[in-house]
């Protein structure tokens, strides 16, 4: 969907919108959940009829499973996710001594795949990296957000938020246009939220099907009628450190529904 | 990797009404929509969710190509006797998927 649709108003409002909306205060933050219906609400609260939760048992059989030269699997090294994972997926992306270079939770988990395990890394968005992914990050479920604080990650943070606050795409708008200063407002009849990256991986209805942070940053940028970035690009890592940011303190949801 | 996600209270009274809740991974293809190169998708569909209890069927539903993928399906039925509940999926071609909870019921 491309928000080429736009009320003509609220384009117009968009436009004219300085490109520097202020962050929201803390006390205002709210979940993309505050923004749904109670139907996709309920859905999300009741662990057997959200069906992000098929993604995180699939997660689970795939994290006992050995895999590549070093025949290991994920719990050989690691125990049980439940309590070895809980906390981390509130605290990535993180620093990457290694490579020198900030990682998240599904680069991370790729790292392991070709390191640890000696396998191929799976790819972007398949099914196996998105079921482990929403595994791991459920461990974290209920736990507030905490950004690595590694002084190294504030350059990348920087960029993130300046990358937050430029106007892109034939549409010409910022992030920061329709989160900061535009949400609540409804856009093409949904309701603007504040881009508060809780929930991911997340089920999204329209997607039928759990996804990535980035793929749900990608939505947005083909909204805007902009070239989105490729999975894995260090942009996208840098987004996702600001956001986080952003969202410091607030509660992990994954695996989160949204419309 | 299909596994379904099936909630069945594991006690209840005798005569109780229970409400069990299934969800099951699939794609739910209706066979109408294009692929990149335009051609048909081949409809792919579970259609039919039947549950046993103790061998006794109490629960029927034909599901049709337009319910979304992973389809989640919600019934109630009366606690009678402690034994087995058997859940099995059916799509279109005979391939079928099942599931077993076991249910306590007390006087
Ligand atoms: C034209 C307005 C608009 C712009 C510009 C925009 N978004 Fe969004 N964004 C939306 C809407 C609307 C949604 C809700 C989903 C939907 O209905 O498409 C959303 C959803 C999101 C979410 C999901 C929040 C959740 O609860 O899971 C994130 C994260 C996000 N946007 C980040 C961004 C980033 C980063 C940018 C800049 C690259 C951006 N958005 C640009 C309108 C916008
Ligand atoms: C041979 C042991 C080994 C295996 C197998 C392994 N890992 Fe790891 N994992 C590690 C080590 C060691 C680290 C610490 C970072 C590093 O040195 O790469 C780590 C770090 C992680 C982290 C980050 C934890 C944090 O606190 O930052 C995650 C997430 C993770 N692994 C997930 C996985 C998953 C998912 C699999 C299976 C696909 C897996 N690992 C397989 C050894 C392993």
């Amino acid at each position: 969907m491309t928000y080429a649709r736009l009320p003509a108003l609220l384009l117009a409002l968009l436009a004219v919108a300085p490109a520097h909306a202020d962050p929201i205060p803390p006390g205002e933050r709210l979940s993309g959940a505050a923004f749904m219906s109670r139907e996709t609400r309920t859905m999300q609260e009741d662990d057997f009829a959200n069906p992000g939760m098929l993604w995180v048992r699939e997660g689970e059989a795939l994290w006992a499973e050995k895999a590549g030269a070093a025949a290991r699997a994920c719990a050989d090294c690691h125990g049980a996710a439940e309590a070895t994972m809980k906390g981390v997926a509130a605290r990535y992306p993180a620093w990457e001594s290694r490579d020198g270079r900030p990682v998240d939770l599904l680069g991370r988990i790729n790292l392991c795949r070709v390191r640890h395990q000696e396998a191929a890394p799976l790819a972007w968005e398949s099914r196996a990296l998105l079921a482990l992914g929403t595994h791991v990050a459920a461990a974290s479920r209920g736990e507030a957000i905490a950004p690595d604080p590694d002084p190294r990650l504030a350059p990348h943070r920087a960029e993130g938020r300046a990358l937050y606050e430029t106007r892109i795409g034939q549409l010409d708008l910022a992030c920061t246009q329709c989160h900061d200063a535009q949400w609540g407002r409804r856009l093409a009849g949904n309701p603007i939220p504040q881009a508060h990256p809780t929930g991911y991986p997340l089920y999204r209805l329209e997607w039928q099907a759990v996804g990535s942070r980035q793929r749900r940053l990608r939505n947005c940028m083909t909204g805007v009628r902009a070239e989105p970035f490729a999975y894995g690009d260090p942009a996208f890592i840098a987004i996702e450190l600001y956001l986080m940011e952003r969202a410091a303190g607030m509660t992990i949801e994954t695996p989160a529904v949204r419309p | 990797m299909t596994r379904p996600l099936v909630h069945v209270p594991a006690t209840a009274r005798k005569g109780a009404v229970i409400t069990i809740k299934t969800l099951i991974a699939h794609p739910m293809e209706t066979g109408y929509r294009p692929d990149e190169n335009g051609r048909l998708i081949p409809r792919d569909i579970i259609g039919e969710l039947v549950c046993r209890y103790n061998g006794k069927e109490v629960f029927r539903a034909e599901l049709a190509p337009a319910i979304a993928a992973n389809p989640y399906v919600a019934f109630t039925t009366v606690a009678t006797e402690t034994g087995t509940l058997e859940f099995r999926w059916t799509d279109l071609t005979g391939k079928h998927w099942t599931h077993t909870a076991p249910i306590t019921v007390v006087a």
